[in-house]
């Protein structure tokens, strides 16, 4: 019998303090941060209208890059794990999918917001980018919530606004491509959601749209043809998002004008841009090994980078708890669970996105930590074919680490 | 007299079906084998979600 050292399940037996419990009661509040989050562009595009300052457009942008990764950095880091029975309290309370259906509602209406203020009031063309990227940070967002609710396949709601809140991008077959893709080649070179060690953001970006979509479509191709129907139909799930971006995106060119193509071209792809921050981030050259039979090994705790910071995991659903999210791909935002021994980030996800969009800097920070995970053992890292030899002369040196 | 149908179950991320008639012979899981004489420790040989993350579909 193949047993699988599960790190997961021993972090959950350690004890839990009353405080922790009670703080992990209280972020049930917290989480409504993934409401006011998409709502914050909105605000202040108002804002902007009623000054006439149109750099105001810029707000979520410098929140996004700015203003969370200080308040991360302030807020420290949360360990807290909740007990078995607190678990089974909050997995069984429907409050925390309300929520994420709220979410939903408020993403839509900040882009559309957003789509209003920069098309009917004068602002500069400067001011207008901004809009469309601080729309695009909320759509990277909502791609956060698509990716929660998208996990919950038996949950016909969750699924109904899975789709519904990544059509706000055009993203729809995320949820298709991620769950069945994604969570089955996780850290092998054959995943376009995981990058490579040596791999910089711009070149995986166009392996990973591409080979994401691909294989979404491949995905869902068979599915359908398993049940004997043609991919080109209303059941394709990857269509049915999409006619919902189509009709929103061309309701709003009709209403609001030629400026909504460059808009929502650039709040769009820039959303796109936030996912790939993500993939690029959270298994950034790690590697599952092949067994004997040719076989990737299980995907384990360590073959996924986390991060702890409080403030960025309250607000992004703790998807930066990613180890246990992997290990329990269903298992809701509010109960993922952080354990020791597992690779770590050193920052949260909002100050590991701008580094990663420097790639020297990425370099530098990560390199080193990918060559101690693998113990100088460079066969055991998951490189960027082109630069594998550079990467060996510079990094391979198993006996040193051991 | 072994009288219980075997059933089916499908891994809710990646779709892949667990028939107890075939098992997982190359996982060690006999052909035969009852899910719920799977350790609870078993993951998904796909996509390593928990065993937990099955659910019954015939």
């Amino acid at each position: 019998m193949t047993k699988n050292p599960n790190v997961v399940e021993v972090a959950a037996s350690a004890p839990v303090s009353d405080q922790d419990s009670a703080w992990i009661k209280s972020k049930r509040y917290w989480y409504l941060t993934s409401i006011a989050l998409p709502a914050i562009p909105l605000v202040s595009a108002f804002f902007a209208v009623q000054t006439g300052y149109g750099l105001l457009l810029w707000f979520m942008v410098a929140v996004m890059y700015a203003i969370l990764p200080f308040i991360d950095y302030l807020a420290g880091i949360d360990r807290a794990n909740p007990s078995d029975e607190l678990v089974e309290e909050l997995q069984s309370s429907r409050y925390y999918v309300y929520v994420m259906y709220g979410a939903t509602a408020m993403h839509w209406a900040s882009l559309v917001g957003m789509a209003y203020v920069v098309s009917q009031f004068d602002f500069s063309w400067f001011s207008i980018l901004g809009g469309a990227l601080s729309a695009g940070i909320a759509n990277g967002v909502a791609l956060v919530a698509g990716h929660e609710m998208g996990h919950k396949v038996n949950d016909k709601g969750q699924v109904l606004c899975a789709k519904l809140v990544l059509a706000c991008s055009g993203y729809g077959h995320f949820f298709i491509e991620h769950n069945k893709g994604h969570h089955k080649d996780v850290a092998t070179p054959e995943d376009p959601a995981s990058s490579k060690f040596g791999e910089t953001i711009y070149k995986f970006v166009r392996r990973e749209i591409p080979g994401a979509f691909r294989r979404a479509w491949e995905l869902e191709t068979a599915r359908l043809h398993r049940l004997g129907k043609s991919e080109w139909s209303l059941s394709n799930e990857i269509i049915q998002p999409a006619l919902v971006t189509v009709a929103a995106y061309t309701l709003m060119l009709a209403y609001f004008g030629p400026i909504m193509i460059p808009f929502l071209m650039i709040a769009a792809a820039f959303g796109w841009w936030q996912l790939t921050c993500a993939n690029y981030v959270e298994h950034y050259g790690l590697l599952r090994l092949k067994d004997k039979n040719g076989r990737y090994e299980r995907c384990q705790p360590k073959h996924s980078w986390n991060s702890n910071h409080k403030a960025s995991n309250l607000v992004l659903l703790h998807l930066q708890r990613h180890s246990d999210h992997h290990a329990h791909p269903t298992r809701p935002y509010q109960v993922l669970r952080d354990f020791p021994e597992v690779p770590a980030l050193p920052s949260g996800y909002p100050w590991m996105f701008f580094v990663s969009m420097f790639p020297s800097a990425w370099f530098s920070l990560m390199n080193p930590k990918v060559v101690s995970w693998a113990e100088g053992d460079m066969n055991k890292v998951n490189i960027d074919p082109d630069m594998r030899d550079e990467v060996f002369k510079r990094y391979h040196n198993p006996k040193a680490a051991a | 007299m072994n009288v219980v149908p075997y059933k089916k179950y499908c891994c809710v991320t990646c779709d892949l079906i667990y028939d107890e008639e075939i098992g997982f012979p190359e996982e060690g899981i006999a052909p035969g084998t009852r899910f719920e004489d799977i350790p609870d420790d078993w993951t998904c040989p796909e996509c390593s979600a928990s065993k937990s993350d099955f659910f019954l579909v015939e």
